[in-house]
């Protein structure tokens, strides 16, 4: 019955009803669609980052990742490789031996990064192999490389080319050596590539006179939640104080974070502008029909309604009034959401540049998470039923005497 | 059997700045079955008395008591329960409401009493065939004519079988035949089934019809006829 009076009352200005209905809809649907589509683009790019580059979880010599150079490599040895396996969630895990390098071929020198990768882990991870684009992929004994293709433009250097690799290995020694381009990797953007060679870690090893060594260790797993169950056996086994570093995905990507984190609260600060528009547009509304309802109030204290059954069914009516705005918002955000995550919008021109500078491609995919929207329902929720205070507030200290005065 | 009785009852609005003293020591007693008009000048306290006896508003001084129950004991959810079980109203205008049907108004009481679907089915029907709505039980209020509306509320106030019924001005939104109409059907009831009625107004033609008719002025009792 409560519910009756508050359902017919709805229909009963139907031009109020429609511009309320209206205005949430348009909160609700714009910050539905915003947050979706920040959501998404963040997601990306640490996925991407994550599972094509840093991993979950990377072990290091204490302070490499500070001061990332050969001489803070760490043993890495088959036993140790079996040790790290067999942590429960783990499924590969994966060593490489990264430092700089200078690569001449012809008259052109670069400066390039070299990582010496187990080519069947790597593999697993970063599926480095799919990226192939001309040549082969590297097999554990090979004595070649693999260049980015930015790279192999810049030195205009082809398949079966020799380039030579000039850097200061491990403790100082001299590392010079000849190598032929077994294959071609291209990461979508040239300029992601541009400094990039990747060699089988044997002969990385052999190259920067570091035998057994490796710079980083990454241990592959299924994802994000399984980070957690897998750091504490792996803060058991290793000596964290003096001689490894642990690093979980996220202290490793912390300016993509930082930006996510920046952006969430520019949205937040958007939406609850939004919000506080659309609030007191509403709060007027109801305002207005408190003061016109203040007789019939009146006049249903009177034969008998309490006070808490017109106040529950006036909030029942504000909230199904946002409701309806809302469920309508939340319909078209989710499927325009998901249309986004199908059929994700390309960015040109100048966007698109400052994207492919920061590596990630220029697609600004949606997220379909189902939390986004239920956290706009509850917003409306929230502000309806605080809004819904009003003539609750009025109808307790109503005397319908007075109310029907007027 | 006497159902109300007000003593010295007292009504003093705005007591701290210009005091209007509406009621000034009204005595008064209604028995079942009556069916009483309460007349007098504008300004008299006729509204004044019958929101107090309705418990919608508290006397200055004196008692209403209701069933043997002195109703300025209850509590304000106490009074709104006491209200639904025991008086019927109703008022000038504006009666009813608007998104419900001339059925589902009148239903609502009993809903609010928690009667069964069939108790308040079969009375329903009763009560807006008694009232000569039989065939606008589905209409809206804004459907129905003024007269129709008051008839409406006439047949909710008497829903909830209430011990009697308060009507402030009634008549006073109707044209001569809808007032005519109306005060047959509350007559009807009140012989028929004996219901109690207490209402005022200003219409000589429902001063006419009425059984007793008590005049106030200045919020004082002046005179208190019985018509046979
Ligand atoms: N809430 C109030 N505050 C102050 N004065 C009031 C209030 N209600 C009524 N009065 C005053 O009390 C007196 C009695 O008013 P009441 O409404 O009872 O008269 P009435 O006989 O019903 O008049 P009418 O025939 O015009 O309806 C009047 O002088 C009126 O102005
Ligand atoms: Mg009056």
């Amino acid at each position: 019955m409560i519910f009756k009076i508050a359902w017919r009352n709805i229909g009963r200005n139907k031009r109020r009803t429609l511009l309320t209905a209206a205005s949430i809809f348009f909160a609700v649907f714009f910050s539905c669609v915003m947050t979706s589509i920040n959501r998404g683009v963040f997601d990306k790019m640490i996925d991407d980052s994550v599972t094509s580059n840093v991993g979950y979880i990377q072990i290091h010599k204490k302070g490499f990742w500070d001061d990332q150079v050969i001489n803070n490599a760490m043993v890495y040895d088959q036993q140790w490789k079996q040790e790290l396996a067999a942590i429960d969630k783990v499924q590969t895990v994966i060593p490489r031996l990264q430092s700089a390098a200078m690569i001449s071929f012809g008259k052109i020198t670069k400066n390039v990064l070299v990582t010496g990768i187990d080519p069947a882990a790597e593999n697993k991870l970063t599926n480095i192999s799919n990226r192939v684009v001309d040549g082969e992929y590297l097999n554990a004994d090979d004595q070649a490389v693999l260049i980015g293709e930015g790279l192999a433009k810049k030195l205009k250097a082809t398949i079966g080319d020799t380039l030579i690799l000039l850097s200061q290995g491990y403790r100082g020694v001299n590392a010079a050596q000849v190598y032929p381009i077994k294959g071609i990797v291209s990461f979508g953007v040239p300029a992601l590539s541009s400094g990039m060679v990747y060699m089988p870690l044997a002969a990385a090893q052999y190259f920067y006179g570091a035998n057994n060594l490796t710079t980083a260790v990454v241990l592959d797993v299924a994802g994000k939640e399984d980070v957690e169950e897998v750091l504490p056996p792996l803060y058991a086994k290793l000596d964290t104080n003096n001689t490894y570093e642990v690093m979980a995905w996220q202290e490793m990507i912390p300016d993509i974070l930082n930006l996510k984190q920046t952006k969430d609260s520019s949205n937040k600060v958007v939406t609850i502008i939004l919000y506080f528009i659309v609030g007191f547009g509403i709060f007027g509304t109801i305002l207005m029909m408190t003061r016109e309802r203040q007789y019939e109030f009146g006049v249903l204290l009177s034969i008998g309604m309490k006070r808490g059954q017109l106040a529950a069914s006036v909030w029942i009516e504000t909230l199904l009034l946002g409701l309806l705005g809302a469920v309508v918002g939340i319909a078209l955000a989710y499927g325009l959401a998901y249309y986004l995550m199908v059929n994700p919008i390309v960015m040109q021109g100048e966007m698109a540049e400052a994207y492919t500078k920061f590596g990630m491609d220029p697609v600004m995919p949606a997220s379909v998470a189902l939390d986004i929207f239920w956290e706009q329902a509850l917003t409306v929720l929230t502000i309806t039923t605080l809004i819904a205070l009003y003539p609750a507030f009025v109808i307790f200290r109503l005397q319908p005497v007075t109310a029907m005065r007027s | 059997m006497n159902i109300v009785t007000v003593q010295q009852a007292q009504k003093t609005y705005n007591p701290d700045k210009i005091p209007v003293h509406a009621l000034q020591g009204v005595d008064l007693t209604i028995e079942q079955g009556e069916f009483t008009a309460l007349v007098g000048p504008s300004g008299s306290g006729k509204t004044t008395l019958l929101n107090a006896i309705g418990g919608l508003d508290l006397l200055t001084a004196g008692k209403i008591i209701i069933n043997n129950q002195d109703i300025a004991t209850f509590s304000d959810s106490e009074l709104i329960e006491f209200r639904k079980q025991n008086i019927g109203f109703v008022f000038q205008a504006y009666n009813l409401i608007p998104v419900f049907t001339a059925k589902e108004n009148v239903e609502f009481v009993m809903l609010l009493q928690g009667k069964s679907e069939q108790e308040r089915d079969t009375r329903v029907r009763e009560l807006l065939t008694a009232v000569g709505l039989a065939d606008q039980i589905d209409r809206r209020p804004s459907e129905l004519s003024g007269g129709q509306q008051q008839r409406v509320a006439v047949a909710r106030a008497l829903a909830s079988k209430p011990q009697f019924i308060l009507a402030d001005e009634p008549t006073a939104n109707l044209d001569s035949k809808s007032t005519a109409d109306l005060l047959d059907i509350m007559l009807e009831l009140n012989q028929k089934e004996n219901i109690t009625f207490l209402f005022s107004t200003h219409d000589q033609r429902v001063i006419d019809r009425a059984r007793r008719v008590v005049t106030l002025e200045d919020g004082k009792i002046i005179s208190d006829e019985r018509v046979s």
